[in-house]
């Protein structure tokens, strides 16, 4: 079983993005949860949503503590939350900046596998907004092999009709541009 | 036969509603219930269903709504939670001694105070006695499932009874997750459409509600206690048809590996989930633990459960309520209740768990049972993982 946790601000879409998630996992006939840290959430502050994805059912219904994939939505987090609480040690911490290895290290002393995604930079050029949460999903996709990224398709095409396919090109985009930093 | 989708609970729960094809529902918002408020308002804006949405001014008029809608004959719905349930304390038993088939959804939450939005149930506890049945869900399948079945259940003029169907807040209805929504065929040829027994009319004057005297009014709570009695026998009608139509099995009582257990844990809800996993691995450990899930709790199924305890050794209650200086949590005083007469009974031990959206993991329910296992709590009950 795949446990992920999504760390954006309120109103970035991290609700949406495991809604996506789990409905592209479910799309492809296996099961998946997608959940919102539970509780008020305000525009602007930190919250965290949460993925589960398995071939067989999913039982558990508890919180997740250690995860094997942590997504930073919003870079500005990783100085005031412990992104990597938790996280595996042979997990993967998936970043959206454009700073490198050495000025990440100032927030971040998770040794394991560590990944970035300029998503804010392709969000503005394919959707015209700051908004890096489908972006994002492209980049959790090939680094997790949590879906394949086409069963994304769907979801997005549902949830954003005419706007879907400047989605779909953000998270591809991110698929192919999301790098490894830190092999871990 | 249905569509397998992804979908939130909440979200799942209100399409449910739809294709029971309700005439009319009063919703008033309130956390977690709020997704369900939302839903229904976009079902009947969108025509999806030939019914009006009554927008109110607290859920003390939503019940008031509802139970005037249904007496003058609609097929309705409202959805509550928490502070909201006890707001409806006062209509709830007159929803019931009125006799009218009212289905309500509850998003279980803690009830203040300290103000506390997330899941236990303490919420419906305390409207044991308002004579509603009341189903309990463990995952959204089910919660979909019996949105449908209450209907059912509700309408047979052998029970003529409201029926809350009860999903954990947040942990059910803001979870996304696989489920398998009937078609509305399916749905229709399992729920006729809604023949009511007497109606507000007109044109045929009629009183419901009326007052009774002192000797007419015990005759009147008898009647209700031995509707909501013998409903447990449509209740198993009702689901035996859901499951030769849909294939899926419910019971009052649904165990997992009790046959042959030394121990086993009670539960309510959607922990039950999270406890067939702890099962399972204390199971790799070599203790034979087991479960019970109980999914009806009025009628409280007591002959399902004195065949579910039969062999087991020590049981462990776990109650995600607390029933101030009483004797446990309620629902370990109603089990405890149920076996008093019984020649043989397990040793029942009791934990509070769960209370106000504290997370109860794999390993807590593991850590449960050995301690059960081992010999009676020290306490009556005992608040699991308290501090202080």
């Amino acid at each position: 079983m795949l446990e992920i946790r999504w760390h954006g601000r309120g109103g970035q879409g991290a609700v949406t993005s495991v809604e996506l998630l789990a409905l592209s996992a479910i799309g492809e006939g296996r099961f998946a949860q997608g959940f919102p840290s539970f509780g008020p959430e305000r525009r602007g502050a930190p919250v965290a949503a949460f993925n589960r994805v398995d071939d067989k059912q999913i039982k558990i219904r508890s919180g997740i503590y250690n995860p094997d994939v942590v997504v930073v939505l919003d870079e500005s987090l990783i100085a005031m939350v412990d992104v990597a609480e938790g996280l595996k040690r042979t997990g993967t911490l998936i970043v959206n900046t454009t700073r490198n290895l050495e000025e990440l290290r100032a927030n971040i002393t998770f040794e394991g596998r560590i990944a970035v995604c300029d998503a804010t930079g392709i969000a503005w050029k394919e959707l015209g907004v700051p908004i890096t949460n489908t972006t994002m999903l492209g980049a959790v996709v090939r680094m997790s092999a949590a879906v394949k990224l086409e069963s994304l398709d769907i979801p997005i095409k549902e949830r954003f009709g005419r706007l879907a396919i400047k989605n779909q090109t953000a998270a591809k985009r991110a698929w192919d541009e999301v790098r490894i930093i830190n092999e871990g | 036969m249905g569509k397998r989708i992804g979908m939130e609970v909440a979200v799942a729960a209100s399409e449910a509603a739809a294709l029971c094809r309700f005439d009319m529902a009063a919703v008033y918002p309130i956390t977690p219930q709020s997704h369900i408020a939302e839903h229904l308002s976009d079902i009947v804006n969108d025509g999806r269903v030939d019914a009006s949405f009554m927008t109110v001014e607290s859920e003390h008029s939503a019940l008031s709504a509802v139970i005037g809608a249904s007496a003058a004959g609609a097929r309705v719905i409202t959805a509550t939670s928490s502070q909201g349930l006890m707001y409806m304390n006062e209509i709830m038993p007159i929803a019931s001694g009125m006799r009218l088939p009212i289905v309500m959804l509850v998003a279980n939450r803690a009830v203040s105070s300290p103000i506390n939005i997330w899941n236990d149930h303490s919420d419906i506890m305390p409207m044991r006695d308002t004579g509603w049945v009341t189903f309990f869900s463990d995952n959204g399948q089910e919660a979909v499932d019996m949105v449908i079945q209450a209907y059912k259940v509700a309408e047979r003029r052998d029970v003529m009874l409201p029926v809350n169907v009860m999903m954990d807040g947040f942990q059910l209805t803001h979870m996304v997750e696989p489920l398998i929504m009937p078609d509305q065929e399916e749905v229709d040829r399992f729920l006729p459409p809604l023949v009511p027994y007497a109606t507000l009319h007109p044109d045929k004057p009629v009183s419901m509600g009326t007052l009774g005297m002192p000797d007419i009014f015990t005759e009147s709570q008898k009647s209700k206690d031995v509707a909501l009695i013998n409903s447990i026998s449509v209740i198993r009608e009702v689901w035996k048809e859901w499951e030769e139509l849909f294939g899926r099995k419910y019971e009052p009582v649904q165990t997992y590996l009790t046959e042959d257990a030394d121990v086993a844990l009670v539960t309510m809800g959607s922990m039950g989930e999270t406890a067939e996993v702890a099962v399972d691995e204390l199971r790799k450990e070599g203790i034979k633990a087991g479960l019970i899930k109980i999914k009806l709790w009025r009628p409280f199924p007591f002959e399902d459960l004195k065949n579910a305890v039969k062999g087991i050794r020590v049981l462990a209650v776990t109650d995600r309520a607390v029933s101030f200086g009483g004797p446990g949590g309620p629902v370990c005083s109603e089990i405890r209740s149920a076996l008093y007469d019984e020649p043989s009974r397990p040793v029942i031990v009791n934990y509070i768990i769960g209370l106000g959206g504290r997370d109860v993991q794999v390993a807590d329910f593991m850590t449960m049972v050995k301690k059960a296992a081992a010999g009676k709590l020290s306490e009556p009950y005992e608040y699991y993982g308290v501090r202080g």
